[in-house]
């Protein structure tokens, strides 16, 4: 084709430009396609929001799907562990009533309340003092520490959990196996979590610190006066990871309370656990629904409203190299 | 990375990273060890200054300073730290007591057969001769506690270790003040110190508490653990009926041997933990990463409304959602028409087809990838999401341009800016996998078993670690494998970590994010 057009084309002949005829293709080659192309693409990007939109309110049934069954589960009438329908055939708040007034589940509730504020209280502490000590102070053994530190979280916690449970026979005689017992068990070792916050501490501006040290201000007055106020959110993200994990835990407090006569000093998870055994799954399991819907909304509340902090807590510690 | 990489074909260019990858690794250990060599030496020379410190500084103080090597503490108070010599005098009396009725016995009874195997006690709980007549039998005599000696040995290290340095800064602190005095000034008082506290050495009250949680009760359980390992405690024996053992790395070696059925459980209960951390980490993550994209899409509507839904899951605490899916999914016992979960009957009303989950293995780990995607994808999304929106928009905006389709976009964008702040969540997502007990232990407890393959106490869907959980607890006690079982999940995480840290490192240096 192209050595046809050499052959024929005499350059001499032939006007050096058509200004018509190249405005005509110009037009041509920019408009009509382009308006094709945008139609297509319009119609494709409506296509693909609509699979999108689609895709998405499937995705969000099936994830919701779970939890509602629970929430209905818990207003079912009839006994048993199974029904063969989704909803249930009759409708109760009994499951409720049982709960609260027929069971020790108000009991694990307070059990569980109580040791997560104070564990939280104790590890909110700790895991502050520790960061700032390690963003902000110069001592010989700063780096060591935190090296040990980092290997002794690798180690899989439960693995001491024997140790822990002869340290605390000694040491508490009479009760190791009560609250105290899982309080210290929950916040003794907070120390090792430091690395979310001190990541934090370490982005606020040390400007901040001199100029405090330099309106004399000493160490303690300015991490509690200048540097506590403008950590909301890492105390806030703290807070909600530490407060939540009492009432997430099965493996700790299984152990430490395993065998107790006393069924009353468990804590929710292990409770409800013990609700799902085969001898009272059949008996339990519309009261085990109840109770999560109880246990969940306060948790699942505070996340909500908290949410901001989480993320902003969970993606700190991520990005930090 | 040097130029001729982008000649290379994809299996070529996958080639290269492999061995860039490993080379990492070898390159990872060796500085590894060179930086450790590096730490001993200095270790080393430090302590051999030390030394020369501590017998120049006696040889050349004065009287005063000479005793309070000996009396710590004396030196402080003649010469006007009057609290400070009291609190240094009354730190050493409680170390000798400690030592003298308390400590020095166990510490002894831990080194006397520790390095030639053989019982950790001396005296084993036996029936003596003498006779009860209330009880009826042979009066028993309480032997020595295995478990105790062990115990209390590292404790008692600990605090000689803690009283040492304490003496090392008294006897240093003698000789400054005999310097002081020489010049004819007069020491400072305890205020000073106490200013101190507050300022300059902010971090002593800072950590100390901490520290002795940490150490109280993550330390020294911690060594005491590993301790175990090198012995023979079990529920054979238990103390404190009976003394137990050291062994050296007897346990070590039967729990890796391949030819023994332990040795076979172990290797199978590895390779199910490796294969359910890589695909729980992957599976989670990249379907995160999808729904984060999908839901920050333009044009999507109630974006709000989708993410709260999803973020819903990862707020309901995960004991419940777990045991309420486990539930859902149980076959009811039996085959064909049992009844069971909601899912279960689900699946057999509309496929006939009767779930065994909780009865056949494979079944039930696939299951319980599943499971873990509906409790994990949603954590990832909010993570993602976060981190998407920080993509700058200009770097679309010219790929646009360029003619890039988003599957390419995809690729080039937003995959490798994600994965290069990801990585090290990454680690821990995948660290925290293999030591995810909850989805394990609540989803199906570890079960079904199978006799032919898996003994002492494992099942085919359980973790090292809830295999460790079973070892230390219920009728399967073994504390000595459950130790190597803990020792050898450290060992895991501690590689990878190492690998992927040395990775991450190598990626900071290539790329321009930043």
């Amino acid at each position: 084709m192209s050595e046809k057009n050499k052959n024929t084309q005499n350059p001499s002949s032939a006007p050096l430009t058509d200004w018509a005829a190249i405005d005509k293709l110009e037009a041509e080659v920019t408009t009509l396609p382009k308006r094709k192309k945008t139609g297509g693409m319009r119609l494709r990007r409506i296509l693909g929001n609509t699979v999108g939109q689609t895709v998405l309110t499937i995705l969000s049934i099936i994830w919701v799907i779970p939890l509602f069954y629970l929430l209905i589960q818990s207003f079912r009438k009839e006994p048993g562990a199974w029904s063969p329908t989704f909803f249930p055939q009759e409708w109760t708040l009994d499951n409720y009533k049982k709960l609260f007034f027929e069971t020790e589940f108000p009991r694990w509730y307070g059990n569980t309340l109580l040791i997560s504020i104070i564990s939280c209280a104790i590890t909110t502490a700790f895991v502050l003092m520790v960061s700032y000590a390690f963003s902000r102070m110069k001592f010989k053994a700063r780096k060591p520490m935190m090296n040990i530190m980092l290997i002794l979280g690798m180690f899989p916690g439960f693995m001491s959990m024997s140790a822990v449970y002869f340290l605390l026979k000694i040491l508490l005689p009479d009760n190791y196996q009560s609250h105290l017992s899982l309080i210290i068990v929950y916040s003794a070792g907070a120390a090792l979590s430091y690395y979310i916050a001190k990541g934090f501490f370490d982005t606020v501006p040390r400007a901040l610190d001199d100029a405090a040290r330099i309106d004399g201000a000493n160490r303690f007055r300015t991490f509690y006066k200048i540097i506590l106020p403008l950590s909301k959110p890492i105390i806030i993200y703290t807070i909600l990871v530490s407060i939540v994990a009492p009432w997430c835990d099965y493996i700790f407090v299984s152990y430490i309370m395993s065998g107790v006569p006393d069924t009353g000093m468990y804590t929710v998870s292990l409770g409800m656990y013990k609700w799902l055994e085969r001898e009272m799954i059949q008996q339990y399991f519309t009261t085990f629904c109840a109770a999560a819907v109880v246990v969940a909304t306060p948790i699942t509340a505070l996340f909500m409203w908290l949410q901001k902090y989480y993320v902003q807590g969970v993606t700190g510690g991520a990005v930090k190299g | 990375m040097d130029l001729n990489y982008y000649r290379l074909t994809p299996w070529g260019k996958l080639l290269y990273k492999l061995k860039k990858l490993f080379g990492g690794i070898g390159r990872g250990f060796v500085g590894f060890w060179v930086r450790l060599g590096k730490a001993i030496a200095a270790f080393f020379t430090g302590i051999v200054k030390g030394i020369g410190d501590f017998f120049g500084g006696f040889a050349s103080g004065s009287a005063l300073t000479k005793t309070s090597y000996l009396i710590m503490g004396s030196s402080h108070v003649f010469r006007g730290q009057i609290v400070k010599g009291i609190i240094y005098f009354a730190l050493e009396v409680l170390f000798v007591l400690y030592m003298l009725f308390f400590g020095g016995k166990y510490l002894a009874m831990f080194f006397e057969n520790f390095f030639g195997g053989g019982n950790v006690g001396r005296v084993e709980t036996h029936v003596s001769d003498v006779w009860n007549d209330e009880l009826g039998e042979y009066v028993k005599v309480a032997g020595d506690n295995s478990f105790h000696i062990i115990l209390y040995g590292i404790l008692s290290l600990f605090v000689i270790i803690f009283f040492f340095m304490c003496y090392l800064s008294s006897v240093k602190e003698s000789r400054l003040l005999e310097e002081i005095c020489i010049i004819g000034r007069k020491p400072e008082g305890i205020k000073g110190d106490v200013k101190r506290l507050a300022d300059k050495n902010f971090h002593l009250p800072l950590l100390s508490l901490p520290m002795v949680g940490l150490f109280m009760f993550t330390v020294i359980p911690l060594v005491t653990m590993i301790l175990i390992a090198f012995t023979n405690y079990d529920a054979n024996h238990e103390v404190p009926e009976h003394l137990f053992q050291w062994v050296g790395f007897k346990n070590f070696g039967e729990l890796l041997d391949t030819s023994s059925s332990l040795g076979m459980t172990f290797w199978r209960v590895f390779g199910w933990t490796i294969i359910w951390a890589v695909c729980a980490t992957f599976s989670n993550y990249f379907l995160g990463m999808a729904l984060a994209i999908l839901i920050n899409k333009k044009g999507i509507r109630l974006k709000k409304l989708y993410r709260t839904l999803f973020v819903a899951t990862i707020a309901v605490p995960q004991f419940v959602s777990l045991l309420i899916m486990s539930k859902m999914l149980d076959t009811g016992g039996g085959g064909l028409g049992s009844g069971g979960g909601i899912i279960t009957q689900l699946i057999e009303n509309i496929f006939g087809y009767h779930l065994q989950f909780g009865l056949d293995i494979t079944t039930t780990r696939i299951c319980i990838i599943l499971v873990n995607m509906w409790i994990g994808v949603p954590y990832s999304m909010l993570m993602c999401s976060g981190i998407l929106m920080n993509i700058p928009d200009d770097l679309y905006e010219s790929a646009r341009i360029d003619g890039a389709r988003p599957f390419r976009q995809f690729r080039k964008i937003t995959l490798p800016y994600m994965l290069f702040v990801t990585g090290p969540y990454l680690i821990t997502q995948f660290i925290g996998n293999i030591n995810n007990f909850n989805v394990i232990y609540l989803l199906s407890g570890g079960g079904p078993g199978d006799l032919m393959k898996y003994t002492d106490g494992a099942k085919g869907t359980d973790l090292l670690i809830t295999w460790l959980y079973k070892l230390s607890l219920g009728i399967d006690r073994n504390y000595k494998l459950a130790s190597v079982i803990g020792i050898l999940v450290f060992v895991i995480s501690a590689v990878f970590s190492l690998v992927i840290y040395n990775k991450s490192s190598a990626v900071k240096g290539e790329d321009n994010f930043q």
